[in-house]
Parts: C-alpha cells; sequence; structure tokens
C-alpha cells in the first residue's frame, strides 16, 4: 500500500464546464487511478468525465509564500469591476 | 421439492449466480488491500445485488406462490440454489478472487449481449441495464488479471496458480445445458450456443496479456450446478448470508 502512488481527482459534473478537484485517490497506475476515481467520486451520479493526476506532478505554493503572494492584492481595490460607477447610458451589463 | 418451469430455472440461475458472487465480495469489506479497492469491490457487489433483485422478482412473478425476491435469497436451501459452482469458491488470496471474478464477468458478458436480443421484454430489459454494470466489472477484473500476471514473479506466480484453481469450475461456463437450448427453441432466448466460444475468445486473450497460460478446456465432473448439487462451500455460505431471516423470520428495518 505504502507503494501506491497517491493522484489527485479532478471531475466535470453534468452542468460544469470545468474539472473541479474533488480529493485523492491512490493507486498503481493511472488506468487504475481513474478506475478508484470512478468508484469513489461519482457513485452518486456526480461526474460525466473524469482526469487524474500523480500528486507528485503538482506544484504549489507554500504556507509562508501567504503574505508576500495574496495580501498585496487586498487593498487594490480598483481591481473589482465594482469599484467603478457606471454611467447610467450603459444600463445593465 | 418444487418444480419450476425451464424460464424459472433460468432466472434463478443468474439471480443466484450474481448473489452469490456479491457475498463472497462482501467478505473482502475490511480486508482489501486497498481502501479504493474495497470501495471498488463493494460497488459491483452492490450491482450484483441490484441484478439479482431483478431476476428474483421475475423469477418470484412466475412461481406465483406468494413467494418473493427475498424470499427466493434467504429461504432456500442449498440443493434449491442454481448458482454456478464457480461463484461459491472461496476467496483464497486476492488472485483467486480477482481469477473467479474475471472468470464471471467474462461470461456474463457475454451471456447479456446475447439476451439483450431475448424476445422475451423483461429479460431484455434487464439485461441491457445489467451489461453496462458488467462492462465495467469486466474492465477492472482483466485489468486486474493482466497487473497481476504480468507484474512481479511472485504476483505472476500467484496469478497462475489462482487460475488453476478455479479453472475446474469454468466448465459450467462453457456447457450450453437443456434448459437454455429448450428456452432457446421456443423463442424465448436468443441461441446460446455460441457462449462457451465467445467466453473462451476473451479468456484467452486476457490470459495472453497477463503472460499466463490458458489451460485446456476443463471438463465437466461429479457436481453439478443446474441439479443443485454443489461443493461444500455453498452450504457455509448461506448459513451465514441466510442466518438472520432464519432466525428472524420477516424482520424487517
Amino acid at each position: 500500500m505504502s507503494e501506491w502512488t497517491l493522484f489527485e481527482v479532478f471531475i466535470r459534473s453534468k452542468h460544469g464546464l470545468n474539472h473541479k478537484h474533488v480529493g485523492s485517490v491512490h493507486a498503481t497506475d493511472q488506468e487504475m487511478a481513474i478506475e478508484n476515481a470512478r468508484d469513489l467520486y461519482t457513485r452518486r451520479n456526480e461526474g460525466v468525465s473524469i482526469w487524474v493526476v500523480p500528486s507528485a506532478f503538482i506544484t504549489a505554493t507554500a504556507t509562508d509564500e501567504k503574505d508576500a503572494l495574496f495580501d498585496p492584492s487586498e487593498d487594490k481595490v480598483y481591481r473589482h469591476a465594482s469599484f467603478y460607477e457606471l454611467p447610467d447610458e450603459v444600463g445593465h451589463m | 421439492m418444487t418444480n419450476y418451469d425451464e424460464l424459472t430455472e433460468f432466472l434463478l440461475r443468474l439471480g443466484d449466480s450474481a448473489l452469490i458472487q456479491a457475498q463472497r465480495l462482501c467478505e473482502w469489506t475490511g480486508r482489501a488491500p486497498a481502501l479504493e479497492e474495497e470501495m471498488g469491490m463493494m460497488n459491483v457487489g452492490l450491482d450484483l445485488v441490484g441484478q439479482a433483485r431483478n431476476w428474483y422478482e421475475y423469477a418470484a412473478e412466475r412461481i406465483n406462490d406468494g413467494t418473493d425476491a427475498d424470499a427466493l435469497a434467504f429461504r432456500r436451501d442449498e440443493r434449491a440454489f442454481r448458482n454456478l459452482l464457480l461463484v461459491e469458491q472461496p476467496n483464497g488470496d486476492f488472485a483467486v478472487t480477482m481469477a473467479k471474478q474475471f472468470f464471471y464477468d467474462a461470461w456474463q458478458f457475454h451471456l447479456l449481449t446475447l439476451l439483450k436480443q431475448a424476445s422475451d421484454e423483461r429479460i431484455a430489459a434487464i439485461a441491457t441495464k445489467s451489461l453496462k454494470e458488467v462492462t465495467y466489472h469486466l474492465r477492472r477484473s482483466t485489468q486486474w488479471v493482466e497487473r497481476l500476471g504480468d507484474g512481479t514473479q511472485e504476483s505472476h506466480e500467484r496469478m497462475e496458480k489462482a487460475v488453476d484453481t478455479v479453472w475446474r469450475f469454468t466448465y459450467e461456463l462453457m456447457e450450453e445445458g437443456d434448459t437454455e437450448r429448450a428456452l432457446s427453441a421456443s423463442g424465448i432466448l436468443p441461441s446460446l450456443a455460441t457462449l462457451p466460444e465467445l467466453w473462451r475468445s476473451t479468456v484467452k486473450h486476457t490470459l495472453s496479456n497477463a503472460t499466463l497460460t490458458l489451460p485446456e478446456p476443463a471438463s465437466s465432473f461429479y457436481l453439478n450446478a443446474r441439479a443443485g448439487v454443489h461443493s461444500e462451500h455453498l452450504g457455509t455460505l448461506l448459513a451465514e448470508m441466510q442466518f438472520l431471516q432464519r432466525a428472524y423470520p420477516d424482520a424487517s428495518w
């Protein structure tokens, strides 16, 4: 069991346009990962498509980088569309 | 003992095989090699219980003496069961379990594919629904047989031994019985004469991919599930499976 690879699982639901991360599975190879994902994450009619990717292939941000990476955007309210007042003539967008 | 008509016998053969195979899968609960594999096996088991229910409900309507699917599952004795000898065999190690599953899945796959064309609409409908599930079951068990057969030296040896262990019970999968022949002749079922060759061809292909030896076709021997003459393993399996309904008849949730 300890030799099995960990895979991250992404499912696209019937009405969804994109695959969403739902969890992970252990498997010996990609084919088994797809099947295990099907058995664990689509039992209740959740999906129409599955992606699996070895967890080791994912590069992630580190927790201690959080302040430097994400805090600076906190006070840039002008980056949100709601910051701007729409002229009346534009109507509903 | 009640004598059932040929169609009812055939329905019980399908229903009993699915139920007993499911019961054997249940025995892996809490013991599977990985959590993921356990879920996978239980999903297959649940599919098979559902299939058994469909065949039993049809059989119960034909028997028409007040019996129902639960009574057929839990209140019949060993000699009344018509399941394949293969599915009642003990699970052994994981390789034996997968050998049994694969041989059974391949049989189900080809049988249900043929039964989709049955003139009996109820049979055709159940076969169509079940075939979707069985297509996946066969895919899973095929991959396990190939993975273990063509894996490490130990997994190869164990898979080869597993095939040898259960092979003699596969003679029933290669045999068109009088019941099936009669049902085909009367037009209720399509001809099942090609089933043995289809089954063997699938098995040959997969065993070859798995670098395993394809044994010569198994021959019949004194056990005969069609007549209710089972191996010693079915009795103990039923004792466990039927305990609750036997001890507390009509118990419900």
